[in-house]
C-alpha cells in the first residue's frame, strides 16, 4: 500500500527537474526534453489521481498527452533542423534576433 | 511492504535519471537518461495497475519519441553545450528555487493531504475497457486529435524541407 502523496511528490519532482532543466540548459534540444520530462511528470499524476478515484478517464487523459507530446515533438524538431540550417547553432543564446 | 520497495526503487532510479538529465552537458546523455526516466515511470504505471498505460508508455514515449530525439541529436550534430553569463545566473537562482518549491510542495503533500492508500491493481484498467471508454465516451476527442496529428505531420513536413525545395516550389507554383 503506498499513500498517494507519495506518487504526488514523486510527481512534482520530476516537474521540478523539468523546469530546472528548462532554466538552465543553453541547448535547445536539450531545452526540448526538459519539456517532455515536464508532461512525463504531469501523466505520473494523472494516473496516481485514476488509481485513487477508480476512474479510468485519467488514463485516457495520458493517451492523449501522449499523443499531443508525439506532435509536439514532431513539430518542434522540425523547427530546431530549421533554426539550425539558418542559423549554425543549437545554442538559445544566440538565437536572438526573430529576423534572420 | 513490497509495493513500497519497489515505488522505491523506480522512483530512485526516475529521480536519479532525471537529475542526470540536467547535469549532463551533452544532449545524447540527456535523451539516454530522459529513456531512463521513461522506462522506470513505466514501472510505477505498473504498480499502479496501469497496464496499458505502462506500454504505451514504452512503446511510444521511450521508444517513438526518444528515437527521433535521438535521430535529430545525430542528424544536427550536436555537441556539448557552452554556458554564458545568462546561464550562470538561471543555474544560481534557478536550482535553488526550484529545489525550496518542491520541499514546500512535497511537504504540504504528505503532511497535510490526508488521502487513501493506493492498493497494487486496485484500478483494473484493461485494454478492452480502456478501448470501449476510447471510442465510445471520449470519440469526439479521439477524432480530433486525429487531426491534430495531421496537421503536426504536414507541419513538420513543411518546416523541415530543406529552403531551396521551398524556393523552388514557391518558383514553379
Amino acid at each position: 500500500m503506498i499513500p498517494l502523496s507519495y506518487y504526488l511528490v514523486l510527481s512534482g519532482i520530476l516537474f521540478a527537474c523539468g523546469v530546472t532543466g528548462f532554466l538552465i540548459k543553453r541547448n535547445i534540444i536539450s531545452i526540448f526534453m526538459s519539456i517532455e520530462l515536464m508532461l512525463n511528470g504531469v501523466n505520473l499524476s494523472f494516473v496516481a489521481f485514476a488509481a485513487e478515484w477508480k476512474a479510468l478517464s485519467g488514463q485516457i487523459f495520458v493517451f492523449f498527452v501522449m499523443v499531443v507530446a508525439a506532435a509536439e515533438a514532431a513539430v518542434g524538431l522540425a523547427i530546431i533542423i530549421s533554426v539550425f540550417r539558418t542559423r549554425e547553432t543549437l545554442n538559445v543564446d544566440q538565437v536572438n534576433l526573430l529576423k534572420l | 511492504m513490497l509495493h513500497l520497495a519497489l515505488f522505491s526503487l523506480f522512483g530512485a532510479i526516475c529521480v536519479a535519471g532525471a537529475v542526470n538529465l540536467l547535469v549532463q552537458r551533452h544532449p545524447i546523455n540527456s535523451a539516454l537518461s530522459l529513456v531512463v526516466v521513461m522506462g522506470s515511470l513505466a514501472g510505477e504505471y505498473l504498480l499502479l495497475g496501469a497496464e496499458f498505460v505502462a506500454a504505451i508508455q514504452v512503446i511510444v514515449y521511450a521508444g517513438a519519441i526518444m528515437v527521433l530525439f535521438i535521430f535529430v541529436i545525430m542528424l544536427l550534430n550536436a555537441g556539448v553545450e557552452e554556458h554564458t553569463q545568462g546561464s550562470r545566473v538561471a543555474l544560481l537562482i534557478g536550482v535553488p528555487g526550484m529545489v525550496i518549491g518542491t520541499v514546500l510542495v512535497a511537504w504540504v503533500l504528505v503532511a497535510h493531504s490526508g488521502t487513501q492508500e493506493v492498493a497494487l491493481g486496485a484500478l483494473p484498467g484493461p485494454p478492452k475497457t480502456i478501448g470501449w471508454l476510447l471510442f465510445h465516451d471520449y470519440l469526439l476527442p479521439f477524432e480530433v486529435t486525429s487531426v491534430l496529428v495531421l496537421i503536426a505531420i504536414m507541419g513538420a513536413v513543411v518546416l523541415a524541407a530543406p529552403a531551396r525545395s521551398v524556393q523552388q516550389t514557391k518558383r514553379e507554383g
